[in-house]
This record gives C-alpha cells, structure tokens and sequence, in this order.
C-alpha cells in the first residue's frame, strides 16, 4: 500500500520548513501528491499556499527539510539542471508573470521556445491554446493593453502550452467571472483526463465546494486536511 | 536565426536610448584608434619612401682640379655599400637651382661666380641603409681627399625612427586602452540594459529557460551594436579621409606617395574589433548579472 504510494508520488515533500527571515511561511510540511492526481490546498491569504507551490519550482529554496518532484532531488539539482525542472510544469502565476513588452503570442510561444521546439509547431500550438481561453483575436496585443482576465487566461494558456507533466495553477481563477472560470476549470480537467498533475492553490471557497480531488487546508503554515463530511 | 536577429533588433529599437549610447561609444572608439592607425599607416609608408631614398651628398672642395675629382671618384667606387655615383657639377646645381626657383632668378642673375660647389651624389644598396652603416660610409667617405663635406638626413631619419617606434608603441598603448574603456562602457550600458529586463529575464527563467537560451538574444544585441558601431565609425574615418586625403595628396604627389585608406582585410579586422568589443561587453555584464 505505501509502496504503491510512494511509487506513483510524482511530488514527495518531508518535513519542510520555509522561513523568510523571522517570518515562518510552512511548518513541517509533509505531503505526496500522486501522478494524476488533482489536488487542491486552500487556505487563507497568507497561508502560505503560493509558497508552497515555489518550494516546487525552486523560486525560493527550503529553509529545511527534503523535496522530490518527479525522482528529482531538489536540494541536490545543479544550477543549470534548473531550467530541467521547471520544463516539467506548467505554472500559472498567482501575479501572471507575463512579460509586458513581449505580445500575447509571445509570451505564450516562449515556453515552447525554451523547449526547442519546432517554429511551425509553436504557432499551431499558441494559437489553438489561445483559441481555447478565447484570446485568440489578441495575438498581437501587449499584456498591459489586457484586462487583469484576459492577462489570467493568457497566463492558463502559456502553462499548459508546453504540455507539462505537472501544472501548478495559484489561484487561476481570481481575476475571472463564474463563466471563464469555468472555461478555465475545463481545461485543467482535460489536461489531468490526459494524465497530467494538477495543483490548485486557492481560498475560494466556491470553487472547493465542487471539487473532486483531494483538498489540503492550510493554516498559517501549517497543513491540515479538511475533516471528512 | 533570422527570426532571433529580427527579436534582437526589436530590442535594441525597444531599449533606443541606452543601445545608441553602446554603438555610438564603440563607434567613437574605432574612429579615434582607427585614425591614429591611418595616420600611422601613411607616415610609415612616407618615412619608408624616404628611407628607400638615402641619399649621401660629397661636396667637393673649391678649386678641386678634374684629375683629383677622378681620382675621388675612383676611390668612392671601391667602397663597398655603394649603389651609383653621381656627378653634378655646380654649373648644374645652378641650373636646377635656378629651376626651382623660377620666381627668384634675378636673385641668382646677378652672381658674378658661381657659389656651389661641386658634388657627388651617392646612393646606397638597401642592405646599407641602417643608420650604422650610413653613418660608417659617410664617414669614411669623408676621410677622402678633396672632400669638404658629406650631408646626408642620417641624425633626422635616426631621430624620426625613434620616434616613430615611439609613437608606435603609444599607439599600442592607446589602441588597447580604447579597447579596455569601450568594453566597461558597453558592459555598463548593457547592465542597463539587462536591469531594465530583469522582470523579463526572471520570468524566462521561471518557465524554463536555460542561461544560454537568455543570454544568446543579448550577444546578438552586442555583435550588432560592435557592427554597427564599427561601420559608423569606420564611415565617419572614410568621410574625414576623402575630404582631408585629397588635398593631403596633391601636396605629396611631389614626393611620389599616395594616401591610402584601409585594405579591405584591415578594414573588416576593425570591424571585427568592434564585434568583439560589443560581445566581451555582453560577456562580462551577463556574467555579473546571471549569478544574480
Ligand atoms: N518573499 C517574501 N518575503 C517575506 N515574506 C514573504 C515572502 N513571500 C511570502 N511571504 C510571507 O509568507 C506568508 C505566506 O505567503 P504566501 O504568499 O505563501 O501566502 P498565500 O497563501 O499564497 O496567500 P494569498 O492567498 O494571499 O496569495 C505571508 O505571511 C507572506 O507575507
Ligand atoms: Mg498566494
């Protein structure tokens, strides 16, 4: 039983602090999110929901404790074995990240450039993850010319252009009305039928309520599972 | 390839200011050193002319009878180092004299004797034109009877070749102190440059990008800043040359040395210098940025 959880964790993390200074963002955090699996953590702000989720892609590095993604040791991967790592997800942004002087359709075919992928398989790609969010008629457009949804759905676009194993979504769904959310909710769903890793950090509630995976609270750092219902 | 020089360009029109400051720096550079350079270029090529064209004079005492100026000429043919002997007597200095001074003539008109002396005109195998041998064969020649006085330019041309490793030496200097100064400019302008984009850079680096797949748009930025600069400098020499080059010529054509600019090798050596330094500039401010 535990070794077939432990064979199909695609991320193990062992008690894992995050301090930033004096400031204790996680506490022991142990956790095993199994391949395909469409985990949610909800929480308060500042619970440390987006922190966890840097720990994953090495934004920020652990102040304590071990990180597995993928058999990858995170403490022990050289630098330039980074950009390895990171190919393996697909990250929406809490704050979007997208590069405001670089197009919509830039800023999508980036990712596809960065694994060298073949220039004409970039543009069928972007524009039919572009066509899926329904940007598709603001290729040209400059991200701060967008609303902060339209900035959100070029954001879900650019995560899972690359076909990632794992996608990490911080709170992806913020800046959007029921209706695009859902648009938005559709495709991570489609992403995981196809066998994808899906990790959702958000406090709306709304959204929890009609999940159907495994939900993670956490609480000033610390994780709790939810009681049963 | 084309595509990613398309990008770079786009980029350097994005971050104008800072880009034109890069390509103007270098090409402010390459015009200094490249005109000392012409410069250099063209004096060598007058003092080897001039050197090629030593000539020792023998003046003959006054009163020196035909049989003892035979005579010297006899004894000046046995030494060795000696190319041709030529004789000019004073009626002929006069004449010539007389040539070149057209205006003045009256001047030498109304000389009832003839002042000039008569003379040798002596020219040197190549291998003697070292200074020691010069100033060896001048003096031996002196030593002969009947002459009153050798002139040859050897203190000047000495002097001058003194400088001149001098001022090649200086030029050395200069060149790679231009080199060195251009490189920390452009690498702290690129800094700029790279400060500006590093909410880009973090974010390429956040999906996935490798320091290489970063950095290579910024040294195409840097060999087309070092091209760029290069060729407008290079330009603004070849403007200043063919205005300043003419005029130059016509007052040397008497000495039988053309003004040259650049070969087209040297020329594209300069412009490669000026893509290295726009690279070695990108080197060193990525280098400092990416540890970051
Ligand atoms: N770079 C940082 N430096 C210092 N403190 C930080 C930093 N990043 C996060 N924190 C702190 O760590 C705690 C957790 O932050 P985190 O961003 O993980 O919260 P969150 O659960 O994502 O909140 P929200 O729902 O508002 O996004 C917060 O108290 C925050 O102030
Ligand atoms: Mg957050």
């Amino acid at each position: 039983m535990t070794s077939m959880a432990e064979k199909s964790a695609v991320i193990r993390m062992f008690h894992v602090h995050k301090r930033y200074g004096a400031k204790q963002a996680l506490v022991d955090a142990t956790l095993d999110i199994a391949k395909n699996e469409f985990l949610f953590i909800s929480g308060p702000s500042g619970a440390g929901k987006s922190t966890l989720l840097k720990l994953l892609y090495l934004a920020e590095p652990v102040s304590e404790g071990q990180i597995l993604v993928d058999g990858m040791n995170l403490s022990r991967i050289p630098r330039r074995r980074i950009p390895l790592l990171r190919r393996k997800f697909g990250i929406i942004f809490q704050d979007y990240k997208l590069i405001p002087s670089r197009t919509v359709y830039e800023n999508v075919a980036l990712v596809l450039e960065v694994r060298g992928k073949k220039r004409s398989l970039i543009e069928k790609k972007v524009k039919s993850v572009l066509r899926v969010v329904g940007m598709e008629d603001r290729l040209t457009a400059y991200p701060p010319s967008l609303s902060g949804g339209e900035q959100q759905r070029v954001a879900v676009a650019r995560a899972v252009a690359g076909d990632p194993k794992i996608i990490l979504a911080d709170e992806p769904t913020g800046s959007l009305d029921d209706e695009s959310a859902a648009v938005i909710f559709e495709l991570l769903n489609m992403f995981y039928n196809r066998g994808a890793t899906v990790v959702v950090a958000t406090h709306d509630k709304t959204l929890i309520e009609n999940a159907t995976g495994r939900v993670l609270q956490i609480r000033q750092g610390r994780l709790e599972t939810p009681p049963d219902i | 390839m084309i595509f990613y020089t398309q990008r770079a360009i786009k980029d350097i029109l994005e971050n104008r200011f800072l880009n034109v400051v890069t390509t103007i720096t270098i090409a402010l550079s390459v015009l200094i050193v490249s005109a000392f350079g012409l410069f250099f270029l063209n004096a060598q090529d007058m003092f080897n002319a001039w050197k090629k064209g030593v000539r020792i004079m023998v003046y003959l005492a006054p009163g020196t009878s035909e049989a003892q100026r035979l005579d010297t000429r006899f004894r000046l043919q046995t030494i060795a180092g000696i190319q041709s002997i030529r004789f000019i007597s004073k009626d002929d200095a006069l004449k010539l004299m007389k040539e070149r001074m057209q205006r003045q003539t009256s001047l030498l008109d109304n000389l009832r004797e003839n002042p000039l002396p008569d003379a040798f005109e002596v020219t040197l195998v190549t291998e003697s034109n070292s200074p020691e041998k010069i100033e060896f064969l001048a003096q031996r020649i002196e030593g002969l009877p009947s002459v009153s006085e050798v002139e040859y330019g050897q203190q000047w041309i000495d002097r001058f070749a003194n400088f001149f490793n001098l001022f090649k030496l200086a030029g050395y200097g200069m060149g790679a102190m231009f080199f060195m100064a251009t490189v920390f400019i452009a690498a702290n302008t690129i800094r700029l440059v790279l400060y500006s984009r590093r909410e880009e850079i973090h974010i390429m680096r956040l999906v996935g990008a490798t320091d290489n797949f970063i950095k290579f748009p910024f040294f195409l930025e840097g060999l087309i800043q070092g091209l760029s600069g290069g060729l407008i400098g290079l330009g603004m020499l070849y403007a200043a040359f063919s205005a300043i080059g003419s005029q130059f010529e016509q007052t040397l054509s008497a000495e039988m040395v053309a003004v040259r600019f650049f070969s087209v090798g040297v020329c594209a050596a300069i412009l490669g210098g000026g893509m290295v330094t726009g690279l070695l500039g990108c080197f060193f401010s990525l280098k400092q940025f990416m540890k970051e």
